[in-house]
This record gives structure tokens, C-alpha cells and sequence, in this order.
């Protein structure tokens, strides 16, 4: 029976793989949703801090954060959170290519383009890119925290300080659903006013001790808890789409094992059959 | 919501602590501990690591660590934006040059033997897909 031992272990070849794909799915299912819980447990913090940007907004202080000012573009930094492994499916190019988009777009201004990369898949796509690169975090897992996002974030913060840097954005997938993420920008700095209508008067918060420094604490604050978010947002759906992902390929291999099967169910009985052909005309030359 | 208590929120990056109402809340500012009652003036200023005290409604005292951040204070509402990392100048600083020497490494070329080994990968995948397919081939046909 030629060909059909060749087949026989390329069947169970595929149904290994098929295993293999199963169980990342029923990984990524599990992670997805603890990634979630991470999502969610954020989300009060991010309100909070939010709400209080809003209120220092309308406040007036005689001091004015550098982090409030709107000034004149020249070189812009951007944030961009990948994953750090792949089979993930168009996730990660898709982040990319709001990326460049954007990246594009401020060049045809005249403006200079910084990157500080999150992530082995964004460092590995855009290294080729030639961009200057300020900072990269990469290997940060599935449950990253906000201690290890301070350094290359502070690093964005002290370019935009010192004048190096006029806008800041970050770049990441959002989660809309299990199956849909799509890339997200987010203006960091300067920092776009929240509008809160519970409050209407003029009036000032007593600072303690002085205006400047509790402006910066609070401000470095909201822009990490911004990129937190970014990066929790971007594993809940590294995971969501490997879970899609790896149930397709799943679903292929069964595909192509029930194939498979088939062939070789044919090529048997095309072997049986010639062996009886063969008898049949044996016995009748006798 | 009644003149006699004041919402409090005790919230970190990654996680809600504390929501509901409080009679008086005592916080850890950074120029000495402050007690907080309702309709307290607008307030905005850092806190140092300790513990927050929440006397809630019903009379009994809950303690919270922090390990710093910022608090505001609206006449209605207290919020204390609680650290998860431990913050000090040198270590933020440490941390950021870390994230820079990295940034240099990834672009000095390390990245490469990874990428070979990628491609490498996918060559190997190509090609058993390649013979795959024909022998599929050569057996229907």
C-alpha cells in the first residue's frame, strides 16, 4: 500500500498539533479573563484620577503645568504597547500600522518622531523602522504592573519636560469585545482638558505643600495610570485574540485530519481493490 | 447625600480599596496627618506611606496602608489615589535608565539572533507545508 503509512503519520502529526493549538486556546481563555479582572480593577483608579484632572483643569491655579500647556509641535513621542509573543493573530500589525498612520501623519507636519516601545514585538518591528527610540519594557508578562511601567515612562515625562518632546501619545489595542480589539490612540501630554459639570464656580484648591510640586505628582500619575490601562488593555486582548486565533487553527486542523482521513480511506481501498483484481486475475489464468 | 458624612474613595492602580461613607477620614499628608471632615475645604496634596483611618457611618474605624500617592478633597467627596510601587526620586530614576540601557541593547543588534531564529522558524514551517502539500498531490492525482 504505497502512500498510506505517509499519510497515517502525517494525521497524527496534524492531531498533535491540533493539541498543541487546543490547549493554547484553553490558556489563553483563562488568562483573558483574569486579564479582564485586571482591566476592571483599574478602571476605578483611572475614573478617579481623571475626575480630579478635571476639577485641577478648572481650578485656577497661579501656577500652570507645563503637562497643561498646549505648545507648538516639533517633536512628538509615541507609546506603543505590543504583546510580547505572537500567535495572536492581526493584533499586533494592526497597532503597528495605527502606529505609522500616525506617525505619517505628524512627519508630513514637519514634526520629528521619538518611540518608546512596550512589548518584544514592537521593539523587534520597529528597530527595522530607524525611528529614535527613547525607552523600550519588554518582557513584562501577563500581569504587568505599574512599577515596572515608571521608568520608560518617566523617561517620556523628562523629554517632554525639558522640551524635547511637545506631544506625547500612546498607541494600543482595545478591547471591545472577545472578538474585537482594535488599536487605540491616546493623547498623554499635554494633558486634554475633562469637562465636569458638578463643578461650575471659580475656585482653587488649597495646595499643600506648594502647587508645582503636587501638579507634577498628580500629573506623572495620571500619565502612568493612562499607559497601566494601555498595557492591561493590550494583554486582555493579546489573549482574546490568541484564544481566536488558536480555536481557528484549531477548527483547520480537524479540517484537514477529516481530509486526510479521507485520502487515506482511499488510497486503502484502492489497494484492497487491486489486490483483488490481481487474485481474480490470477485464478482465472489458471 | 446628608450633610453628616463625606465619600470616601480609597482607589490604587490596580485595584478599588475603599468606597462609601465616611464621618471622618484621616490621611497621612505629606506635611503631617490630616483629619477630614465632611464639607472640609477643597484640598489637593500628596500623602507619604502609613495608614489611612476611615470612620464610617456606622461608628467603627477601618485602617487602610498606603504607600503614598495624592489625595484631593471636594467638600462632598475625599479621594486618596493610593501607590501600588514604592516611590522615591532615585529609584524612579534608576528605573528609567534601566528602561533606556535596554532600549540601546534591543537596537544594538541582540535582537538579531532572535529574528534569525524566527525566520529560521518559519522557513521550517514553509517547507514541511510545501512537502505536505505534495504529497497530497502525488496521491490524488
Amino acid at each position: 500500500m504505497p502512500g498510506t503509512k505517509e499519510i497515517r503519520s502525517k494525521i497524527s502529526s496534524v492531531k498533535s498539533t491540533q493539541k498543541i493549538t487546543k490547549a493554547m486556546e484553553m490558556v489563553a481563555a483563562s488568562k483573558m479573563r483574569r486579564a479582564q479582572d485586571r482591566m476592571r480593577m483599574a478602571r476605578p483608579y483611572a475614573a478617579k484620577i481623571r475626575q480630579v484632572i478635571g476639577h485641577l483643569t478648572q481650578a485656577n491655579p497661579d501656577y500652570k503645568h507645563p503637562f497643561l500647556v498646549e505648545r507648538e509641535t516639533q517633536n512628538v513621542g509615541i507609546i506603543v504597547v505590543s504583546s510580547d509573543r505572537g500567535l495572536c493573530g492581526a493584533l499586533n500589525t494592526n497597532v503597528f500600522k495605527s502606529t505609522l498612520l500616525l506617525m505619517r501623519e505628524w512627519q508630513g507636519k514637519g514634526a520629528k518622531v521619538s518611540l518608546a516601545l512596550f512589548g518584544n514585538k514592537s521593539v523587534a518591528f520597529f528597530r527595522r523602522l530607524g525611528a529614535p527610540v527613547l525607552a523600550t519594557a519588554a518582557g513584562l508578562g501577563d500581569k504587568p504592573t505599574v512599577k515596572d511601567l515608571i521608568g520608560p515612562v518617566k523617561i517620556m515625562l523628562d523629554a517632554y519636560r525639558d522640551g524635547s518632546l511637545d506631544r506625547v501619545f500612546v498607541v494600543h489595542a482595545e478591547f471591545v469585545n472577545t472578538m474585537t480589539q482594535k488599536p487605540l490612540i491616546n493623547q498623554l501630554l499635554p494633558v486634554e482638558p475633562v469637562k465636569d459639570d458638578e463643578l461650575q464656580e471659580m475656585w482653587d484648591y488649597i495646595y499643600e505643600p506648594s502647587a508645582a510640586d503636587i501638579l507634577d505628582g498628580v500629573l506623572s500619575r495620571y500619565v502612568e495610570s493612562q499607559v497601566y490601562r494601555g498595557v492591561v488593555e493590550s494583554v486582555a486582548c493579546e489573549m482574546a485574540a490568541r484564544m481566536v486565533a488558536m480555536k481557528a487553527a484549531s477548527d483547520n486542523a480537524g479540517k484537514l485530519i477529516n481530509e486526510l482521513q479521507l485520502i487515506y480511506n482511499k488510497a486503502r481501498q484502492a489497494a484492497i481493490t487491486k489486490e483483488l483484481a490481481e487474485i481474480v486475475g490470477g485464478a482465472a489464468a489458471v | 447625600m446628608d450633610d453628616h458624612t463625606i465619600h470616601c474613595d480609597i482607589v490604587s492602580a490596580e485595584g478599588e480599596i475603599f468606597s462609601g461613607p465616611a464621618t471622618m477620614v484621616f490621611v497621612p499628608a505629606e506635611q503631617g496627618e490630616i483629619g477630614i471632615a465632611p464639607r472640609h475645604a477643597p484640598l489637593l496634596t500628596l500623602i507619604k506611606p502609613g495608614e489611612v483611618r476611615v470612620q464610617t457611618a456606622g461608628g467603627e474605624e477601618q485602617f487602610f496602608w498606603v504607600g503614598g500617592g495624592a489625595l484631593e478633597i471636594q467638600p462632598k467627596r475625599v479621594t486618596v489615589l493610593a501607590d501600588t510601587a514604592l516611590r522615591a526620586r532615585d529609584v524612579d530614576e534608576a528605573a528609567a535608565l534601566e528602561a533606556k540601557r535596554r532600549a540601546e541593547e534591543a537596537l544594538a543588534g541582540q535582537i538579531d539572533k532572535i529574528e534569525q531564529a524566527e525566520a529560521l522558524a518559519e522557513l521550517a514551517r514553509a517547507a514541511a507545508q510545501l512537502k505536505l502539500l505534495q504529497k497530497l498531490r502525488k496521491i490524488k492525482g
